[in-house]
């Protein structure tokens, strides 16, 4: 999948810088340290922003282009913000002979958004991931940590609506 | 001691179904009528019937609960719990006896042909808590090994069963610990892959949440044998739970003892640190695990030197995965001939797979090797639901291939599944019915392969692009015959040429199905039609004048205006306007209209 870089303006907190930090000192020197930062970092802010990285490159005295080397291979770390949920619909193997590729499809009609997008309210981002090894439950995806297994594109736009609402 | 045992499982096809719900409601109620001293709740590892789930099996009864509500736990407790009474309408049907009793589990056709070796404490105990380890023999295999054996001992034990590795390519096991003893170093090291990134493999999951302390016990083993103090285990951050029970399982055995300095007394040391994988399919492959593990771009590296000579951190080291690792302990506790003795002459053992797909039971099967594939979809699967047939099994995940009914009878190991251009790879087994499109489903996989190709070596890098790309052709309608031939020979160049296994694998399932269904290749090219219209640009929608009745509602649902006609007068689809939505058929109360 091709990383985008975020426009977005980076919109940090001094408590996440603290934290930040905190993780690049308990890091640094050891041996392979960039990933666990990477992994840390995004928890704390979310996704990774360029000004995040180059914290990182700074921190830990090694250059931009190697932290923003591993943080483009790895699927998990994300450039662009997420949504206030976001969707993960399973295309693995087991999902896809079940027909996921009809509730992604159905996920994007009522979204209004692809794979690694995000909505303008920032409220849904949709994610198509890899087997979560849930397969005795195909098709499946999940909304942040819920698990919607067993799915028919019929039921996307009745799931989605319990997300909208008291967020309209 | 209890007079009860609720067993709940706590996998995560199951907690995906709520069984975290289910737990909390039973020891409501059970607190309720006051058994708390009577009836234990145990959250085991996966029972491998996930389609089933959530599961809850009460002992000493042996009685099987599926697809539990949390609406029906007050009923389990009342009746069952404190009358004493099984609650036969929720039981698995296949354990319900005619005469009313019920039968064993291990007497369903599900668990009757399985035989658990891997698996053999998931579902049985709590895997958060050490001691019910080791109350089914847990650390003695590494008491045995560190007291009674020389590591040239172990490593003779392990080569002498054939055990092969249960990753992909069933490399001795035995062997590789050898080459890795042989090569002297100030430091070697003991990795564990479980980084599944296979789509539809999860059995190394299901035991990592079920049994986390045999992949601790083993690698401690494995570290005795070649001379290592220090272990890693990879693995993929997409499994949270699997993930927490290492840790937990890697803290209590430091706190027994049975890791770190001086285990049992013996001057032997031996640790374990987790790493997190952030989803890359190739750091399956051992160089670039290795590589990521160190904390870089995950991208293989030539071989030779090989990593029994420099692996991580460019000292000697063994990687195996997890299955594997699972075996160990019991061929150290039960013997080389044991294990000899079970499986077939070139691949002792036994294999789990993962069924999945259009199968009725899907879940993790353990079944010795050489049981036939049939045996494996028909009997314990449960065969294909819905009425429709079995089309082809596609094991190894995007580097193995589609078996097709043709082959149903083959002995499952791992030289037969290579003949037969399939692979055993790390036990996904998906099953497809005659509504799947075998050109689609290698255009699935290539894709797959695409984005994950790591970039570094240009076969793989271009060459799979270049595949998919004829593919797309294909399914567009647009493919010529040459296009099959040039994507043929396009296959052998990457399988020859390319740096790691995924590229080299990587054109397995388009040769596969090539192989096996190549007309539905020809068919696409010269008809330009997909018999199991999946296709799109190569699918027509066609009313059935017979059948359709003229109520009008599809030529309402249809986006694009391309159905016309009259009230009670058979519809006509446009095709050139259709954009193949299939708005039209979903609405159809008639069923008159069909893909063509």
């Amino acid at each position: 999948m091709q990383k985008r870089i975020s426009n977005l303006p980076f919109t940090g907190t001094p408590e996440q810088e603290e934290k930040l930090n905190a993780v690049i000192a308990r890091h640094k020197g050891e041996k392979g340290a960039i990933m666990p930062c990477l992994q840390e970092a995004q928890e704390i802010y979310g996704y990774l922003p360029v000004e995040v990285q180059t914290m990182i490159a700074k921190g830990l005295g090694v250059p931009l282009e190697e932290v923003f080397g591993v943080s483009t291979f790895y699927s998990q770390f994300s450039l662009t913000p997420k949504g206030k949920y976001n969707i993960s619909v399973c295309l693995g193997t087991a999902c896809y002979v079940k027909g996921a590729a009809a509730i992604l499809d159905e996920i994007t009609k009522n979204i209004g958004i692809q794979p690694e997008e995000c909505t303008p309210d920032g409220l849904f981002s949709l994610t198509a991931c890899r087997c979560i090894g849930a397969c005795g439950l195909a098709p499946v995806m999940t909304i942040n940590d819920e698990v919607y297994g067993r799915l028919v594109p019929e039921e996307v736009a009745g799931i989605l609506a319990k997300y909208k609402e008291g967020n309209a | 001691m209890y007079r009860s045992n609720v067993l709940v499982c706590g996998g995560t096809g199951c907690t995906s179904s709520n069984s975290e719900v289910i737990i909390e409601r039973l020891k409501e109620e059970i607190k309720n009528h006051g058994l708390e001293k009577e009836v234990n709740v145990v959250r085991t590892g996966c029972f491998g019937l996930c389609a089933l789930g959530p599961i809850m099996v009460v002992y000493p009864e042996g009685a099987f609960y599926s697809m539990v509500k949390p609406d029906d736990v007050p009923e389990i407790v009342e009746e069952h719990l404190l009358k004493g009474r099984i609650v036969k309408r929720l039981l698995y049907q296949e354990t319900v006896v005619d005469d009313n009793a019920i039968k064993s589990l291990n007497e369903t056709p599900f668990y009757a042909k399985q035989r658990r070796i891997a698996l053999r404490n998931c579902g049985v105990i709590n895997p958060e808590v050490i001691d019910e380890y080791i109350a089914v023999d847990g650390y003695k295999a590494l008491g045995k090994v560190l007291t009674e054996m020389t590591p040239q001992e172990v490593i003779d034990v392990v080569k002498a069963s054939g055990l092969r590795g249960r990753g992909g390519a069933g490399f001795p096991t035995g062997l590789k610990w050898s080459f890795a003893a042989a090569n002297q170093a100030d430091q070697k090291y003991v990795c564990c892959n479980a980084d599944e990134g296979d789509p539809g493999a999860f059995m190394d999951r299901s035991i990592l949440e079920g049994d986390p302390h045999v992949v601790l016990e083993s690698m401690a083993i494995a570290g005795y044998a070649i001379g290592a103090s220090q272990g890693y285990i990879y693995i993929r951050a997409e499994y949270p739970i699997a993930v927490k029970r290492l840790q937990k399982a890697i803290d209590q055995a430091h706190e027994y003892g049975l890791l770190g300095k001086d285990i049992f007394g013996t001057g032997f040391d031996f640790d374990i640190s987790l790493r997190l994988g952030a989803g890359a399919f190739v750091c399956g492959e051992e160089t670039a695990l290795m590589t990521s593990i160190e904390g870089k771009r995950g991208e293989p590296r030539p071989r030779p030197p090989f990593p029994a000579l420099k692996g991580l951190f460019q000292k000697p080291t063994i990687l195996n995965n997890v299955e594997t690792w699972a075996n160990v302990t019991q061929i150290i506790l039960n013997g080389a001939d044991w294990f000899r003795s079970i499986g077939t002459e070139r691949s002792p053992g036994t294999k789990v797979f993962a069924l999945g797909g259009k199968i009725k039971h899907t879940g993790l099967v353990e079944v010795p090797m050489g049981t036939t594939l049939r045996e494996i979809v028909e009997e314990i699967g449960g065969g294909v639901p819905d009425g429709h047939t079995f089309k082809a099994a596609q094991t190894g995940g995007p580097s193995g291939g589609c078996i097709p009914a043709s082959e149903l009878d083959i002995k499952i190991d791992f030289d037969n599944l290579a003949s037969i251009g399939a692979m055993m790879g790390s036990g996904g087994m998906i099953v497809m019915d005659d509504t799947a499109c075998m050109v689609d489903i290698a255009k699935f996989f290539l894709e797959f392969t695409v984005d994950e190709s790591c970039g570094k070596c240009t076969p793989c890098r271009v060459g799979t692009r270049r595949l998919l790309e004829i593919l797309n052709k294909i399914t567009s309608g647009n493919g010529t015959m040459e296009d099959i031939d040039r994507m043929e020979e396009l296959c052998y160049y990457l399988k020859e040429n390319s740096l790691c296994a995924l590229g080299q694998t990587a054109p397995n399932p388009v040769l596969s199905t090539l192989k096996y269904f190549r007309d539905e290749y020809i068919a696409h090219v010269k008809d330009k039609h997909c018999p199991a219209g999946v296709c799109k640009a190569l699918t027509n929608y066609v009313i059935d004048p017979q059948k359709c009745r003229g109520c009008t509602l599809c030529a309402r649902n249809c986006p694009v205006g391309a159905i016309s006609g009259s009230v009670k007068v058979p519809h006509v689809i446009d095709t050139k306007k259709c954009i193949k939505c299939g708005a039209c058929m979903e609405k159809c109360k008639f069923n008159a209209i069909e893909k063509k």
